[in-house]
Formats: structure tokens, sequence, C-alpha cells
């Protein structure tokens, strides 16, 4: 059983400001930025939205914050909150609702002001009595003992762990809204300060402000709006765990089941995808995606990457923004995953523009790699 | 200790008395072996509400590790830990330069008796080849 291939588009998406924002903006303003941004970009009205989807770790309870700050009374709503991949799922949840005739325009938004707060105020880590004794710097620690597990049992470099950066920092001088704005090395990656090891500040995404919104109504609604609709195609979510003491293989994660799902969903299999958005939390993020996603065998991801592969001019198109890593990530990054996968179909990424790109898949991360959630957009011609 | 006990005892604190006493404590459900950590009101996945406190012998493998630096302290270990018994636990290993941690290595538990702004909790050392923890000094 899934949803239906096919049967809501995404029709407006744009990112609040991003980076650095001023004194005293909250989530909230930037949620309603990128919400009147992306109305515009459909050519909706606020009327229109009858859904509201939201999960901000400064906002406790997303979906009516955001619906007061609107001034809105959705029919449907939810708060998922599963980390920086609640906005794939909340795409699944607008989707079943959509389909069900419960609501017809969905909105899903983010916002955080992390690097203008401060991380730790932005979000402020959980007690474990079993973990927090041990002061792990989470959650690049838990990141870092996955990178071990990986480098001993596949024999994955530190320097293919900085390739991930490097093809990252590429991309995002080739995207006016990237945050970082110089060239990058992959001596300056190993070099950087260490952060946890193996992983220092340059195998980690930037903290920074930001946040956007997505609009999505039924496929039939879609062709009626003003811009060329991206399908979703295909769906899949999955929790594995949620600290990191308790994730059974620190090699494998649950992508290996959202990715299925979403493909199986979409009639669709890897070599069909044509550019690949995946949460770039830490340099060996995409390492683990790549494999589970299906783009490689297990324990091939690092060599997979290797020589500029996912760079631009590479085999294969990946995070095209510049990632997590060199474009922008406020903390929960998914909105933003999503939203350079639909530009891409959309065929608005200029310079750094996939040619044909009619599939684009968009891979969310969680916590400490503890929940995977995964969207398969489709332009026209997939329909 | 079952689901009925919360109003008398929780699953942390019985681990924390354990603690008091040196020793590493986990359940293990009736009619299946398999050792459950943390510490919690039923077994996850089988749901057994039966489950019986043991004492780990402390021994156990490294699983991951790390190493973190805060701003003027020395480096802090930070490592998964498979314990012999059959589960996983976050725990640090000491005795032994962080960066020289490795996967596979063999440790063994030691009780940190905590102060008053942390209760004891369990960290882990190199064992030596005579079968006790590579502790040189405090």
């Amino acid at each position: 059983m899934s949803l239906k291939r096919a049967s809501v588009a995404v029709v407006g998406v744009a990112e609040s400001d991003l980076g650095q924002v001023a004194p005293d903006t909250t989530p909230l303003d930037l949620m309603a930025q990128g919400t009147f941004r992306a109305l515009e970009d459909c050519g909706l009205k606020l009327s229109d939205i009858d859904g509201v989807y939201c999960a901000a770790t400064q906002v406790r309870m997303g979906p009516m914050a955001l619906a007061e700050y609107l001034g809105i009374k959705p029919k449907v709503f939810d708060g998922t909150q599963i980390g920086g991949s609640s906005f794939m799922s909340h795409v699944a949840h607008a989707q079943t609702a959509i389909e069900h005739g419960l609501c017809e325009a969905a909105l899903i938004a983010y916002g955080s002001t992390q690097r203008s707060v401060s991380r730790a105020a932005a979000s402020p880590r959980e007690f474990n009595p079993y973990e927090s004794p041990y002061r792990p710097f989470m959650p690049s620690s838990a990141y870092a003992m996955a990178a071990s597990r990986h480098m001993h049992q596949y024999g994955t470099t530190r320097e293919q762990l900085a390739e991930v950066a490097v093809a990252a920092r590429k991309w995002a001088l080739l995207n006016p809204k990237a945050w970082e704005k110089e060239p990058l090395t992959i001596e300056q990656v190993l070099n950087a300060r260490m952060v946890s090891y193996p992983l220092t500040v340059r195998d980690c995404c930037l903290v920074l402000d930001g946040g956007g919104a997505m609009i999505l109504t039924s496929a039939a609604r879609a062709k009626s709006l003003k811009k060329k609709p991206v399908y979703v195609l295909g769906t899949g979510e999955a929790l594995s765990h949620a600290s990191i003491s308790s994730m059974a293989d620190l090699t494998v994660t649950a992508a290996a089941e959202s990715g299925p799902r979403a493909f199986g969903m979409a009639g669709l299999k890897p070599p069909d995808v044509d550019m690949v958005s995946l949460y770039d939390a830490f340099t060996i993020t995409p390492i683990l995606f790549l494999e589970d996603l299906g783009f490689c065998r297990k324990g091939e991801g690092g060599r997979f990457v290797a020589n500029g592969a996912i760079a631009p001019g590479g085999k294969l198109p990946v995070n095209t923004s510049g990632g997590g890593l060199s474009y922008c990530h406020p903390g929960m990054y998914g909105l933003l995953v999503m939203i350079e996968a639909v530009r891409q179909v959309r065929g608005e990424c200029d310079k750094r523009q996939v040619t044909d790109c009619e599939v684009a898949l968009a891979h969310g991360n969680g916590g400490v790699l503890s929940s995977q959630c995964t969207v398969i957009f489709g332009g026209p011609s997939t329909v | 200790m079952t689901i009925q006990d919360l109003k008398q005892h929780s699953p942390y604190g019985i681990y924390l008395e354990h603690c008091r006493k040196g020793e590493l404590a986990y359940q293990v459900p009736a009619g299946d072996g398999r050792a459950v950590f943390y510490p919690r009101i039923a077994a996850p996945g089988s749901g057994i509400t039966d489950l019986q406190w043991r004492v780990s012998k402390g021994l156990g493998t490294v699983y991951a590790t790390t190493v973190v630096n805060y701003k003027n302290e020395p480096p802090l270990n930070i490592a998964l830990i498979d314990v012999d018994e059959g589960f996983r636990m976050m725990s640090r290993v000491e005795g032994i330069d962080p960066m020289q941690v490795r996967i596979g290595m063999r440790v063994k538990m030691k009780m940190l008796p905590g102060d008053e702004k942390q209760p004891p909790y369990p960290v882990f050392a190199p064992l030596l080849p005579e079968g006790e923890p590579g502790f040189r000094g405090a």
C-alpha cells in the first residue's frame, strides 16, 4: 500500500532570508517570509492555504504558532518533529490529506535563528542519563562515530570524506545564495579545526539562520497555476532509533528502508534519477545515503565520491545548491534540501542547472541518523 | 520490577543503585536471552515486561570511537562499547591516549564514584593481557 504516484505537486517554493538575519528576527518571521514568497511563486493567496505543516526546534508547537502568525485556521495540520527530515515527512502527510480531499493547498514552513541566538540556545540538547555523563559533542560525535565505523569496516578515508565537502563547495560557488564564497581543497578540510575526530569543522554543516516554505496542491489544481508542476512521484519514511547508542549498525541507515519505499511508489530506480539532494549534515552522510539509497553498493560510498564524482562535471550531480556544508544549514535543513530538487526539475538553477533534469530525489536525515525520509520529484514528462 | 512498580522504583533508579555498588547492571527478559540496555519497563521489540536485573562482568569491545577537544580541556574520548553480555552502551575509554582507542580493543569497566553534580557512572579501560584493566595511577 502506498500513496498515489503524482497525486500532488509542488507549486510554490521559497527560501526566507538566509545566513545572518537582523537581531530579534524570530523563526516565525522567517517562516512567514518564506510563506509569502512561496505564495507569490505560485500565485495562490493566503486564504487558499488550508493545511499547515511545521516543525522547528525554537517553536514548541509549530503549526499552531505559524497559523496564529499568518492569521489562518487550517483544516489539517501536522507538527511531526523528527529532526531535519521532518519536512519530507510533512510532504507525505500533506499528500495523504490532499489525496483524501481533506485539504487543497498545504503549506510546509521552517525557520531558525540559530546563528543569531547560538546553536545551544536554538537546540538545547536533551538530557540522556546513559549518554550525557560522557559529554559527547552532539550531534557531531554521533556522526563522527558513524564515520569511525565506516572507515574501520570499509577502508573509507578522511580524504574521501573531504571530497564530499570539496564537491559541495564547487557547487556553492555556482549558487549566488550560498554562504561560502571561496574555493576549498581537500588539504584545507583535513587541516581545519577538529570538532569530533575524524570530523573537522569543514566536515560539518554550516550553523546559520534561515528557513523557507513549500506549497503543494493536487496535481489537477497544479496544472492551472503559474509554473510547471513538480510532481511528488514517491515518498518513503523510516525511523530507526533516537540515540546513537541504540543504532543497530552505524554504517547502515534507515534510508535503506525509506529509499526503496519511495522508489517503489514512483516506479523508478536510482539510474532514473537526474539529480540527488542528500542531507549533508556531515561529510559522512552523503556517503551513507548514496549506499543506502542504492546509488552504489554498501561500503563503496567513499570510493564513489572520490575524484570529483559528485562535483560539477562529475558522474552524479549531488547537492547542487552547495548543500548544508557550503550553501546553508539552518539547524533543520530538509526543506531547503527539497527546494533545490524542485528548482532543478523546474529548470530554475541557472549556472548550476542539471541538463534535462526530470527526476530529482531529495533525502532527509534527522536526529543522529535517526529518521530517514525520501521524496522523489518529477517533471511533466514523468506523469 | 514490573510495570506496576513505577511509583516505587524507576528503571534508571535501579540502574543507579547498582552503579553505587560499583556494578554495571542490565536486564534480561524471561524466556528470551537478549540483554536489554538501556533499562526500561519492557524489552524492546518483544514487549516482555518480566525482566530480571543482572550484573555485567564488565568486559566489552570498542565498537566506535571519537575524540572531542573541549576548550581548555584535555582531549576526551567518547566510545560505543559492545558489552560481552550482549548490549551496547556509550562510555569513555580511559587510561590511554584518547586518540589511541581503537575499534576492536578489549576493555573492562570501572565505576567512577561521581560527586554532588554527577551520580556514579561506568567508564572503561583497555584490558591488559593478564585480565586487569589498564589503569595507570588514578
